[in-house]
């Protein structure tokens, strides 16, 4: 599959984020939850972005979602599908669309998580059609 | 506090340049401010405010308050990409209606077709501290591709088509014919459009604007040193200001900023979106500027494809005439941000000195409109609204 042979950026985990990235390297993609009002978010973050609590912690994803929408880039070396994937649990997150066919790809496609390595190894969530 | 009729746009200046490999950028700024000032019927003496952005080098403001010489009371380096100096004439109302500054300079330039950037392919590089940028970049953002997924949603829920989004460079196209220092100045057919090659899917080459070398400058004076100069006088009647974004994860790329910098720019001003004679709307690319359109009233949501179509948006046989100088799409694009040529354009319509080919006959009421950093991301909307007085 050509999607996978892109070189894929290393991310670069802070200590806000260590955790999220920690998750990822053992299978489990997270976001943010914020225990004082309840709403989730993503990108996780220390400070609720909806009340400002600091009560928020990391929710594992269930890793099913749809396309919102995407697109295919054609003017690169490897052509890669970029998408926002909207989570079963409400929030949409960038990612690539892989190992599939991307003339193929569609919004409202339903999708599910997998992990590619990234240039350091580190893996990251992408999502791959049902 | 309103800015009504506070701040009047006494002097422009666009550079000439479109490729410029023998100049320095701080040079560029010079130039561009020296331009202006000489239009204006200023010197770098009255001036007592300035205004850059992140293409200013330096930090913020300082290194090009050295370069130029001069002696300030105000400063303002609000940056929000193409649009910040859309946003510097509302500031610079702002400040001139406070009594911090009487003569606001705005300077733009930016080399980067000389130093070879991939403006719309290249990947995003890694970038500080922001804190998107590890959950972003992995998946190759470019910009090509970020305005790409705000028109693939658009078709999809708006039943937008390639067509239609070609309809707005062909309307740049017969613009740039007239501009002696557009980059590109051959009309172009929506079949051009649509069959040339594709970028990010749904845009094509010819959905993207131009990357070009260059910059530009804007004089806003307070009413009294306006009363004390010759050129026609165009005044600032409102402008607003708005950022947008992830909203955390309830994406939403169906409308930009718009929908809350334009209706604040259109109270303040006291007018209506029908009563515009002439727009310069931010054209990074096609989509950009039919997702503006809608949200600042001029059609409804979703009815953009069928308004920019069949000629709607060129001067002389549309309703709504856009970028008569050929815009980003077909004039240039100094540095990557567009806001500041689109301010120029649309005083250039309301002095009635732009070129006769593409002059709104009794121009008197015009916007301008920009969108910065990515639609597909966050960005900064900025709108202005002028009259000729």
């Amino acid at each position: 599959m050509p999607s996978e042979e892109r070189k894929i950026q290393a991310p670069q985990p802070n200590p806000e984020t260590k955790a999220f990235w920690d998750a990822a390297a053992a299978g489990r993609l997270m976001i943010g939850k914020c225990t004082a009002c309840g709403q989730v978010h993503y990108y996780p973050r220390a400070i609720c972005p909806y009340c400002y609590s600091d009560k928020t912690e990391l929710q594992q994803a269930s890793g099913t979602g749809t396309i919102y929408t995407y697109s295919v880039m054609r003017r690169a070396p490897v052509p890669y599908a970029i998408a926002y994937v909207t989570l079963q649990e409400g929030v949409a997150m960038m990612t690539n669309i892989v190992d599939c066919d991307l003339d193929k790809i569609r919004i409202g496609q339903a999708v599910r998580l997998v992990f590619k390595p990234s240039e350091n190894g580190q893996p990251v969530p992408m999502f791959t059609p049902v | 506090m309103s800015i009504k009729g506070k701040g009047y746009i006494v002097g422009i200046y666009e550079h000439p340049t479109r490729k410029a490999d023998d100049k320095s950028l701080a040079q560029l700024h010079a130039e561009s401010a020296k331009g202006a000032l000489e239009d204006a019927g200023l010197t770098r003496a009255d001036v007592d405010g300035y205004f850059c952005a992140g293409d200013a080098p330096g930090l913020g403001p300082l290194s090009m308050v050295d370069y130029l010489g001069l002696k300030l009371r105000h400063m303002d380096s609000t940056d929000s990409g193409g649009s910040s100096y859309i946003i510097h004439v509302g500031h610079a109302a702002e400040a001139i209606a406070a009594g911090k500054c009487s003569v606001a300079l705005i300077t733009l330039a930016g080399r980067p077709r000389s130093e070879g950037q991939a403006t719309g392919t290249a990947q995003r590089t890694a970038g500080g501290n922001a804190p998107d940028v590890q959950f972003e970049n992995p998946y190759g953002p470019a910009t090509a591709n970020m305005y790409a997924m705000c028109a693939m949603r658009h078709m999809h829920q708006y039943g937008t088509t390639c067509e239609q989004l070609a309809w707005i460079k062909v309307a740049a196209s017969h613009h740039a014919q007239h501009n002696p220092h557009a980059m590109l100045r051959d009309v172009v057919t929506v079949e051009d459009v649509v069959n040339s090659p594709m970028i990010a899917d749904p845009l094509h080459r010819l959905d993207c604007c131009v990357i070009s070398d260059g910059g530009g400058a804007i004089i806003v004076a307070s009413p009294e040193v306006t009363r004390g100069l010759k050129r026609p006088k165009v005044k600032i009647l409102g402008a607003g200001e708005a950022p947008k974004h992830q909203m955390a994860g309830h994406v939403d790329l169906t409308y930009s900023g718009a929908v809350w910098s334009g209706p604040a720019a259109f109270a303040e001003a006291g007018v209506k979106p029908a009563d515009i004679k002439y727009a310069s709307i931010y054209d990074s690319f096609t989509i950009t500027v039919l997702m503006q359109i809608e949200d600042l009233g001029f059609c409804e949501k979703g009815q953009g494809g069928k308004f920019v179509s069949d000629g709607n948006l060129i001067s002389g046989t549309g309703k709504l005439p856009f970028n008569t100088d050929g815009g980003g799409l077909c004039n240039n694009h100094p540095a990557n941000r567009g806001g500041l040529t689109k301010v120029v354009e649309a005083v250039r319509q309301l002095r009635g000195e732009a070129h006769p080919a593409v002059q709104v006959r009794n121009c008197d009421l015009a916007l301008a409109h920009g969108t910065g950093g990515s639609l597909g991301t966050r960005h900064g909307a900025a709108t202005v609204i002028m009259e000729r007085e």
